[in-house]
């Protein structure tokens, strides 16, 4: 138990009593005791940057299960201090905001604050993890944490779609991912990533490689909303706006790219990884932003625009794992596409924070969030105004703003992809900077939208619920800090790359160092006349043409028919499962109870039939063999009888008959015992014979006159196929089973021992009361319960009306 | 058992004498078991069959009278004496259920042999004719 581990469990600790200081202080608002915690977390974290600075990190072991290789090790690098700080900083800031946006009397903020922490506490565990099994588990808390704050309004319905959604889907990612991480364990016989990475060079050439990769990845590309599975970020933003500014833009969301940039040293270098992580993050950003150019509420702009910034994060991750395919010099230009990624990681983090915080102050002044009601407020809230366009200028990547040095860098690396010379990057290499242009360009558009539609134009007060105003001092200050990272980092890029990039750069390439080395990553504003300036400059010009004609554009958006939407596949996949199953499940739970005992026969003879068969014990029947005793003339005068009167059984018109008929071969098996002399099973097989034949007439005087069979001709028919297998198939194992007699019988033992041991000469009275008195007991307790049952059926019968009602309160 | 007739004298008398033989069979069932066919189980089910007898000849009530016990407790007490048979084993530090047997010389008798496995299957016995009776008046009784 280090002092990593308390940091991680704090949280956790903590959510367990804030119900306890938002009940006992129900004045002071339930924030300010939470608001701490992450403040101190940050510093702590901050102060662990020389240690991280230096290369050698932090480790921490607490065991978990040992004897599974399970342990809680933790271990802190550049890349999890990196989204450590992510996480408590920005998850102080919105405990701040969350204080002046959540009433403490209208909103049940207790409970906020318990997800809020357990999200927190999860987060730090799935960054700070070693172990793979142990960051699966919390990552499996952020999934579980984040739905419980998406449904936070659990009385609106959107909400708990969008929560259901979510959680589905990442839920989904998680358990491919579990499976990616067990087959990783089979590869190489531990969790930990850290002594996974040396075993690299014999790990791609295991046939479960692919899988173990593909599987990680759908985990991956499900929790940070990466294209296909990116339709429930959208309908997360039904959660209250500095959850949405918290888990969906700064770090949940973020957890795949973490995880993506975790497993880089095992997975980076193959090609695969490489397509699936280059073109899915590709296609996510252009996807992202071409649909969130249409969006007109202010927090779905930003889920597409989060979407499209994810997807560009994830291809820079795939670009830049070109880099440990090469050795020397050559992978420099492609750790400069995984530098750009994790610049760009930093900088979405901020910016987008501070996008949401901004769209959430305008929710909460003027009521909506619906850029067509919306417009002129830059006169009313000026603060906000500016908070808007320097987030919104970093997103559409214009300098002085960090967004715009990260949009060049990202340029770079598609420039360098479209010069690839391996990865079959020849044939495709030109597809990544014109797809990453186009999508810059729809960045700027939707950033200019959510600018001017928001703040510029005619003001509309009469379209708005309540009169707007400029926001406390208290909403305004968390954006206020992310704007001025926003500006700082845009200005002194050098800061953010020596502590932040450069150690993160160190733990996702390992195997690029010489020890002692560090990375030297220099991000300067001005790099000349290059082509990247110029694709920005082509940016700005051809978005804001589109910007000013769009109106005439955006009809574009309805060509696609809504049904072949990813939501509708969602949707109609979900429902079409609910009905499949329903239909299946319809299919042959009839509720009919002979329907069932016909598949329990057919199961059966199945079963025993491929047994048989498997074990060759068809051939096994002999007809000749030695161990069978002759047929005399009573048996067969006995068999005989017995089969005609178990015949005439179906065939009888009335229950009397049955009755008799089955009484008849009861007394018959009486006979049989007789012959093979079984005086005890005689005698008790008389007398039970003849309670059950009474029994029977007494049901049968209670019972309703026999009826015509209703069931048609076809299910008697294959009734009586069934029946006549279960029959041929049991005849056909006993045969098999007496022609093959393995051991000897114990019967010898009791035969000798019965009077010597037991003291008595009735052999199967000794085994019964002496020997295996055991069974007789228990036999006997059963009779006892079936009597005390048969007394409380009769005796404890409800009266008939109550039964009645009891009944019809069932069926409706 | 339902619809008595009037006058069947001729059956009640039949009744008092035969119950008693098929008592004395029982008797003989229970005891033989250790030698002969017969035992706990057949020996209670006999029994039982006597009580059905009265019942069908008499009725319920008078049953009832000439027996007056709860068969369920009947069962109960069957039960706890296999029980304590078998826990009975336990003084003598042997495993459950272990019996022995020992040939002694009684008065009236002569020389018997006594088991404690009669023990046990007058447990069985017990619970069996209890068990019956429970069935077979709880299903005559009813309506």
């Amino acid at each position: 138990m280090s002092f990593m581990h308390l940091a991680v469990a704090a949280p956790f600790a903590y959510a367990a009593i804030v119900p306890l200081l938002h009940r006992s202080f129900p004045r002071v608002h339930t924030g300010w005791f939470v608001l701490p915690l992450p403040v101190a977390l940050f510093a702590y974290w901050l102060s662990r940057f020389a240690v991280v600075r230096s290369g050698v990190g932090e480790e921490a072991r607490l065991s978990w299960i040992p004897s599974l290789g399970i342990d809680l090790s933790f271990h802190l690098d550049g890349l999890s201090l990196l989204f450590v700080l992510l996480i408590t900083g920005i998850g102080g800031l919105v405990t701040l905001y969350s204080i002046f946006y959540l009433s403490k009397t209208k909103e049940r903020i207790g409970r906020f604050y318990v997800y809020l922490l357990l999200f927190m506490g999860a987060m730090l565990g799935v960054v700070l993890s070693d172990n793979l099994i142990a960051l699966y588990a919390f990552w499996e808390l952020t999934s579980l944490s984040s739905f419980l704050l998406i449904a936070f309004w659990h009385q609106r319905e959107r909400s708990r779609y969008g929560a259901l959604k979510s959680m589905m889907i990442t839920v989904l990612g998680g358990f491919a991912m579990l499976a990616g991480f067990v087959l990783l364990y089979i590869m190489t016989g531990t969790y930990s990533v850290r002594e996974m990475i040396p075993q690299v060079g014999a790990l791609a050439s295991q046939p479960l490689f692919f899988w173990a990769m593909a599987l990680v990845l759908v985990g991956a590309f499900a929790k940070s909303a990466q294209f296909p599975f990116h339709i429930w970020l959208p309908d997360a933003m039904e959660a209250p706006t500095p959850v949405s500014a918290y888990l969906h833009s700064a770090t949940m969301v973020k957890a795949g790219l973490y995880l993506v940039a975790r497993l880089t040293p095992l997975f980076g270098g193959t090609s695969e990884w490489f397509w699936l992580v280059s073109a899915f993050g590709l296609a996510t950003l252009f996807w992202g932003s071409f649909q969130a150019v249409k969006q007109t509420d202010l927090k779905a702009i930003l889920a597409f625009s989060t979407i499209s910034q994810l997807g560009l994060i994830m291809c820079l991750l795939g670009l830049g794992s070109a880099a440990l395919a090469f050795e020397g010099n050559v992978s420099d230009v492609y750790v400069l596409a995984m530098t750009a990624a994790v610049f760009h990681l930093v900088n979405h983090a901020t910016f987008k924070g501070a996008l949401f915080m901004v769209a959430g102050i305008v929710d909460h002044e003027t009521g909506t969030r619906d850029i067509r009601k919306l417009g002129g407020l830059a006169a009313i809230m000026p603060i906000t105004f500016t908070f808007a366009v320097v987030g919104a200028g970093s997103m559409a990547g214009l300098p002085p703003f960090n967004g715009f040095l990260s949009k060049e860098m990202f340029f770079t690396g598609v420039l360098n992809a479209s010069r690839m010379n391996f990865f079959s990057m020849e044939a495709w290499g030109a597809l990544f900077p014109i797809v990453a242009w186009t999508a810059s360009v729809f960045t700027f558009v939707y950033s200019a939208v959510f600018v001017f539609k928001t703040f510029l134009g005619k003001a509309k007060p009469e379209q708005l619920p309540t009169k707007p105003h400029e926001a406390p001092l208290g909403l305004l200050l968390p954006p206020a800090a992310l704007v001025s990272l926003v500006v700082a980092f845009g200005l002194f890029p050098d800061i953010a790359s020596y502590y932040l990039i450069e150690p993160a750069l160190a733990s996702i390439y390992p195997s690029l160092l010489a020890p002692g080395d560090d990375f030297h990553v220099h991000i300067s504003f001005w790099h000349g006349w290059t082509a990247e300036l110029f694709m920005t400059i082509g940016v700005v010009a051809v978005g804001s043409l589109l910007f000013w004609q769009l109106r005439r554009w955006l009809g574009v958006y309805g060509r696609l028919p809504r049904q072949w939407s990813l939501n509708a596949l969602y949707d109609g996949a979900l429902e079409g499962l609910e009905r499949g199953s329903a239909r299946l499940t319809n299919a042959y739970m009839t509720g009919s109870v002979r329907h069932y005992l016909l598949y329990i026969f057919t199961f059966l003879i199945a079963v025993v039939g491929y047994a048989l068969y498997r074990t060759g014990a068809f051939g096994a029947i002999d007809p000749g063999y030695p161990g069978y005793a002759p047929i005399c003339i009573y048996e067969a005068m006995l068999v005989t009888a017995t089969l005609l009167a178990t015949l005439s059984v179906p065939f009888a018109r009335s229950r009397m008959t049955m009755i008799i008929l089955v009484g008849a071969v009861g007394y018959m098996v009486v006979l049989f015992f007789v012959l093979f002399r079984a005086p005890d099973l005689a005698l008790t097989q008389m007398i039970i014979e003849t309670v059950s034949v009474a029994l029977f007439l007494l049901c049968f005087y209670h019972l309703p006159k026999l009826r015509k069979e209703t069931t048609s001709r076809r299910f008697k028919l294959t009734n009586a196929v069934v029946s006549v297998g279960v029959g041929a198939i049991v005849a056909i194992a006993a045969l098999a089973a007496s022609g093959t007699n393995g051991f000897e019988s114990i019967a010898d033992y009791y035969l000798e021992e019965s009077y010597h041991l037991g003291g008595g000469k009735n052999v199967v009275n000794v085994i019964l009361v002496d020997f295996r008195g055991f069974d007789t007991l228990l036999e006997i307790m059963v009779l006892g319960i079936a009597s005390l049952g048969i007394y409380a059926m009769i005796k404890l019968r409800a009266p008939r009306q109550v039964d009645r009602k009891g009944d019809s309160s069932n069926e409706s | 058992m339902r619809r008595m007739k009037a006058n069947d004298v001729i059956l009640r008398t039949v009744a008092k004498l035969v119950v008693f033989i098929i008592l004395a069979f029982a008797a003989h069932l229970f005891f033989a078991g250790h030698n002969d066919p017969g035992g706990g189980f057949i020996g209670g089910l006999v029994t039982a069959s006597a009580l059905v007898l009265l019942a069908l000849a008499f009725d319920l009530k008078t049953v009832r009278k000439v027996v007056p016990v709860d068969f369920r407790i009947v069962t109960a007490i069957g039960l706890l004496v296999a029980v304590l048979t078998g826990v009975g084993s336990f003084a003598f530090d042997q495993p459950f259920l272990s019996h022995t047997f020992a040939y002694k010389e009684l008065p009236f008798l002569g020389k018997k042999e006594l088991a404690t496995a009669v023990l046990f299957d007058l447990g069985v016995y017990l619970a069996v004719v209890g068990v019956t009776m429970t069935i077979i008046l709880s299903i005559g009784e009813d309506r």
